[in-house]
């Protein structure tokens, strides 16, 4: 009985979970203009969704913004958690602390500060105002995730780095990092996922001229749910499912 | 003895205002097998990363055949270190660990793969040339780590205890393995343990290290016969203190009162009077242990026996409560050579087997001996 009952419980649970993703994909196929009837398989949503040509830049656009933020974000947050292990210096903790500020800080408080910065500072919201804002709220994780790894590596192998022959570049580039690897494409996945799906700071420091996909659904599903959202979604779990399987191989290829 | 390579001259260094090490003075001969001996935090390891540039000394300078190191960066020191814990480069083959420093000197590629090939036959790794480092065992990565430091013909091998994470046996056999390599490559070691045994059995001299203060410097066999102080006696091997008074010196003699035993001793090195207290030192295998009807020695009882092989190890309790201990080789012919327990005994030894050493005011036991030093 017991055991009865847990195991619906358990099945309601992951009902819940993904069912309403099931349903997505499923009518993403749908070949009627509504999402309330079944009218058989077909895949002129996908073309629709292809042939909006708008839809398809956002993507594109989307799609560069989180490969840009990612990398920059990565790129410096390599260097300020190597920084952080490696030197001790005045302010470190303050430096530390603020990292953790921006992560907890509500989405909403980040988003009205960037956007009172940018319009003081003059400059145009744009590609370039978004890529600083994804940045800037990338940054902390890249730190975070560099930092765990560096903190469990072993100091005396850039000592033997050293001690062999190599100066502190040398070192920093054939040790240091290939030590780091698993944890900094970690990092990079992280910020690439956590800038392709943000909303709320889009919508803020954001402008016309350069739409990003998540507003454009957004603005979409206010007018009315077209089926195009449902293949675009289901375009975008599938990304998503490979980028997961990706990070899981490399970290566990890292691991051997 | 040998050409100095190389020289610490008033070297002292301090952590958070803490002294380590306090004004060491060290001449290291070129071809040696030196050891650096004492408890943890005596400043071996710490003397070790100033030889090899991880840490600057605050003062005193470090010459190395003629050439001033102090400055100089580690990658630029003409020695190279062998780490406690290996510090292989995990990403890298064993080949590609060996090959880092010749790669870092930017030498020709068939010079490399020559010279790794050939430092990798030395330590009988040839065939684990692709593996990587987590493949294999303890014994095998540590002689990857001395086969990744030799490959660049140091003047100088630092070794900060290379042997302490392998088991009683391996240690043994690499501990003869490190000799073999230092009489054929011919380079200077300097090696850190804490274990007395391996100093003892390794090096061509030791240096007794205590907080940051050179103890005694020495052969194994000055080190471990002629103490300096009460330190190195108790840290290095096992010894029996008696306290004795001087009753008369004579020229060439002493006359000393040993717990109410009268011996005539060999004057000391240090100056002596009568009536002076002195500490007389006994290894264990210099006690000899008479039957109960015997004149000589000190009453006592066996308190505890082990037997060891080739010896027998007893503890002899003495009347005021001291604890003797000694160590006896199995006499053929003799077949009651044996205690029971609590069984009496009398405990002397050969004149002129004990060695004497001032009273000192604090004589504190060593540290406690753990892995890191």
């Amino acid at each position: 009985m017991n055991r009865w009952l847990s195991r619906s419980y358990l099945t309601l649970v992951y009902l819940l979970l993904y069912v309403p993703i099931l349903v997505l994909v499923v009518f993403s196929f749908n070949d009627a203009r509504t999402g309330y009837e079944w009218g058989g398989l077909s895949l002129r949503w996908y073309h629709a969704l292809f042939g909006n040509r708008a839809m398809v830049q956002a993507m594109w656009n989307s799609l560069w913004l989180a490969l840009s933020a990612a990398t920059v974000s990565t790129l410096i947050g390599v260097l300020t958690a190597l920084a952080l292990h490696r030197y001790r210096f005045r302010g470190k903790q303050l430096l530390n602390s603020m990292l953790f500020i921006v992560m907890m800080s509500p989405e909403i408080v980040l988003a009205i500060s960037l956007l009172a910065l940018f319009l003081l500072v003059g400059i145009q919201l744009g590609y370039f105002s978004l890529l600083l804002a994804h940045v800037t709220f990338c940054l902390p994780f890249v730190v975070i995730t560099v930092m765990a790894r560096l903190s469990g590596f072993d100091e005396r192998l850039p000592e033997a780095a050293r001690d062999l022959g190599a100066s502190d570049f040398t070192m920093t580039r054939t040790v240091l990092i290939p030590a780091i690897m698993p944890a900094l494409l970690a990092g990079w996945l992280l910020g690439f996922t956590l800038s392709l799906d943000d909303v709320v700071v889009s919508t803020f420091v954001g402008g016309p001229g350069y739409e990003i996909l998540p507003l454009r659904i957004y603005s979409m599903v206010r007018v009315g749910l077209k089926p195009e959202v449902n293949a675009l979604g289901t375009l975008l779990l599938v990304f998503s499912l490979f980028m997961l399987m990706l990070s899981q191989w490399i970290l566990i290829r890292s691991k051997r | 003895m040998l050409q100095t390579l190389l020289s610490l001259d008033n070297v002292s260094k301090a952590f958070d205002g803490k002294p380590v090490l306090a004004a060491l003075d060290l001449d290291i001969c070129d071809g040696e097998f030196l050891t650096l001996l004492g408890p943890s935090g005596c400043g071996k390891t710490t003397l070790l990363r100033i030889m090899a540039g991880f840490e600057q000394p605050d003062t005193g300078s470090l010459t190395l055949a003629g050439e001033d190191l102090t400055r100089l960066p580690p990658e630029r020191r003409p020695l190279n270190t062998v780490f406690q814990n290996y510090a292989l480069f995990p990403h890298m083959s064993v080949y590609d660990n060996v090959a880092y420093g010749l790669k870092m000197e930017k030498r020709p590629r068939e010079e490399i793969h020559k010279r790794v090939m050939e430092v990798l036959e030395m330590v009988q790794l040839q065939n684990f040339a692709r593996r990587k480092p987590h493949q294999l065992s303890g014994g095998q990565q540590q002689r990857v780590a001395i086969a990744r430091a030799v490959v660049k013909r140091p003047r100088l091998l630092l070794l900060d205890e290379p042997l302490s994470a392998l088991d009683y046996k391996l240690r043994r056999t690499m501990q003869g393995e490190l000799k073999r390599l230092q009489r054929e490559l011919g380079i200077t070691f300097v090696f850190v343990t804490h274990d007395q045994e391996e100093a003892l059995s390794m090096s061509d001299r030791v240096v007794v290290l205590r907080d940051g203060e050179i103890q005694q410097l020495g052969t194994p066999r000055e080190v471990y016969e002629r103490p300096a102080n009460l330190f190195t006696a108790r840290f290095v091997g096992e010894t029996n203190f008696f306290p004795g008074r001087i009753t008369s010196v004579e020229a060439a003699r002493l006359r000393v009162d040993v717990m109410g035993l009268e011996r005539t001793l060999q004057l000391p090195r240090f100056e002596v009077s009568e009536g002076e207290s002195v500490n007389v030192l006994l290894r264990p295998e210099d006690i000899r242990v008479l039957g109960p009807d015997d004149p000589q020695g000190l009453p006592g009882k066996v308190i505890e026996r082990n037997y060891k092989g080739s010896t027998l190890d007893s503890v002899i309790e003495l009347a005021d409560g001291t604890q003797v201990l000694a160590s006896e080789f199995f006499d053929e012919d003799d077949p009651a050579f044996d205690y029971n327990l609590g069984e009496p005994v009398r405990v002397s030894w050969v004149d002129g087997w004990e060695w004497l050493l001032p009273e000192e005011s604090v004589a504190a036991a060593p540290g406690d001996v753990d892995e890191d030093g």
